[in-house]
């Protein structure tokens, strides 16, 4: 049964993808992305990924959509329709695909136990978790800890991409002396029609509560940093929608974005450097403790913090880059 | 039956090369960068299918439930990934801001005639 669903839904995926490729009207084409990013994500929650399931519904289907309208409004809507290279196009395509689908009758079928990814190092993960970090989520485990080199690799390329946008689009009010208050000249999107307003007001403190849940109970359900700094900004950014940029930058000011966005980081190279003088290896965090597995859980919480608020920040400064060039 | 094993496989490879086509025939910069999303989107379906064990749950250790796990490794790098895939698409939407600013189209054969023409 979960096989034919799941099958039924990479079918939509496929029908989803080729209508964005297709749509003329650009609007129309990153309406179906939202879609596109929910079925991806239902898929990931059929094949047990759960974690990745709520990151991708968070960033896919919510912010990503709001990034894309943002430079819509910046860009036109309409693509020009072009006919030169297509037959070209198609042709490299589908011999492509062929090569690819041929290449598959050599893989392991789906869910087939003695696969070689599952030989390696992931039943050790299993296995030693409970012993070494006693933590539930194996997944927040392995990207707090033992991959945790890897993940704050990531955190630095999520910083680097924010301060790339901020480059190119600037932030009025990042530097220098102006006020929040006269920023964004009290810019409003949806503030104007009543039903969203309600229920967006509504519905704004529960996202961010979430979030928080999200955020701290990572270690024994799905969630992490990750989600949760994806999570918080979508938050924050319905907010900004309904109540309007100026409201948003005063709540969270373009100052305290750039503090927060390069603060996660540090906060997560800053235990690393607390590791190292306790005498331990960077980020190995059993010294941060008497019990080794406590030190470890203390690590996890950390770092985990680090991400999220990096997270938030970066999400949440471009977003307003973007509503800030519209103007 | 055996061959529907194989079913998720050959939808990555059709969203890759749907995603591909977009980036090199379609002019449209955006269209580029949704293009570029399908593409990036098909290869996290790739490792999370490979994650996928036969009658396991997601791997969340319940104490004293003797249950099959699936693989947490690909979650952990297609998690950190999908992170990192939103901000170098935005990365990219600002530059096609810019570029949309400077040359006042944002479709690629139109830019390339301008910078002939200056």
């Amino acid at each position: 049964m979960t096989a034919l669903f799941g099958i039924f839904l990479l079918t939509l995926l496929v029908i989803t993808a080729v209508g964005i490729v297709r749509a003329r009207n650009l609007f129309t084409a990153v309406m179906l992305t939202g879609i596109f990013s929910l079925l991806m994500a239902a898929n990931f929650f059929i094949l047990d990924a759960a974690d990745v399931a709520l990151t991708e519904a968070a960033i896919g289907a919510g912010i990503s959509t709001v990034l894309l309208l943002g430079a819509l409004a910046l860009t036109p809507a309409r693509e020009r329709p072009t006919k030169s290279g297509r037959w070209l196009a198609l042709t490299v395509v589908a011999l492509n695909a062929l090569v690819v689908v041929y290449a598959t009758f050599e893989k392991p079928r789906l869910g087939d136990p003695n696969a070689p990814v599952h030989q390696h190092v992931a039943p050790w993960y299993l296995e030693e978790t409970p012993k070494l970090i006693d933590i539930p989520n194996v997944v927040t485990a392995v990207l707090g800890s033992y991959r945790a080199y890897d993940t704050l690799g990531e955190v630095i390329v999520v910083l680097t991409a924010g301060i790339g946008v901020l480059f190119l689009l600037g932030l009025p009010g990042a530097v220098g002396k102006r006020r929040p208050e006269d920023l964004a000249q009290g810019r409003t999107y949806l503030s104007h029609h009543l039903v969203p307003q309600v229920v967006g007001r509504l519905v704004v403190p529960f996202i961010l509560l979430f979030a928080l849940y999200v955020q701290f109970h990572g270690e024994y359900g799905p969630g992490g940093g990750f989600q949760a700094g994806a999570i918080f900004a979508a938050g924050i950014i319905l907010y900004a929608l309904i109540e309007g940029e100026r409201e948003a930058l005063t709540l969270i000011s373009p100052r305290l974005l750039m503090v927060l966005m390069s603060g996660g980081a540090l906060l997560y190279g800053g235990v690393g450097i607390v590791n190292m003088l306790l005498g331990g290896n960077f980020l190995e965090y059993s010294v941060l403790a008497a019990d080794p597995v406590k030190g470890q859980q203390w690590g996890i919480i950390a770092i985990e913090l680090g991400v999220g608020i990096t997270v938030a920040g970066v999400l949440l400064a471009i977003y307003h880059a973007f509503a800030a060039r519209g103007r | 039956m055996e061959l529907l094993g194989l079913f998720n496989y050959w939808v990555f490879a059709v969203l890759l090369m749907v995603g591909f086509y977009a980036v090199i025939a379609k002019p449209n910069m955006i269209k580029k960068l949704l293009g570029l999303a399908i593409f990036q989107a098909a290869v996290f379906l790739l490792y999370i299918t490979m994650d996928k064990v036969e009658g396991g749950t997601a791997p969340i250790i319940q104490a004293g439930v003797d249950a099959i796990y699936s693989n947490p490794l690909p979650q952990v790098l297609i998690l950190t990934a999908i992170v990192v895939g939103i901000s170098t698409t935005a990365l990219g939407l600002a530059l096609v801001v810019r570029i949309h600013e400077a040359y006042g189209t944002i479709e690629e054969d139109e830019t390339q005639q301008k910078d002939l023409e200056a």
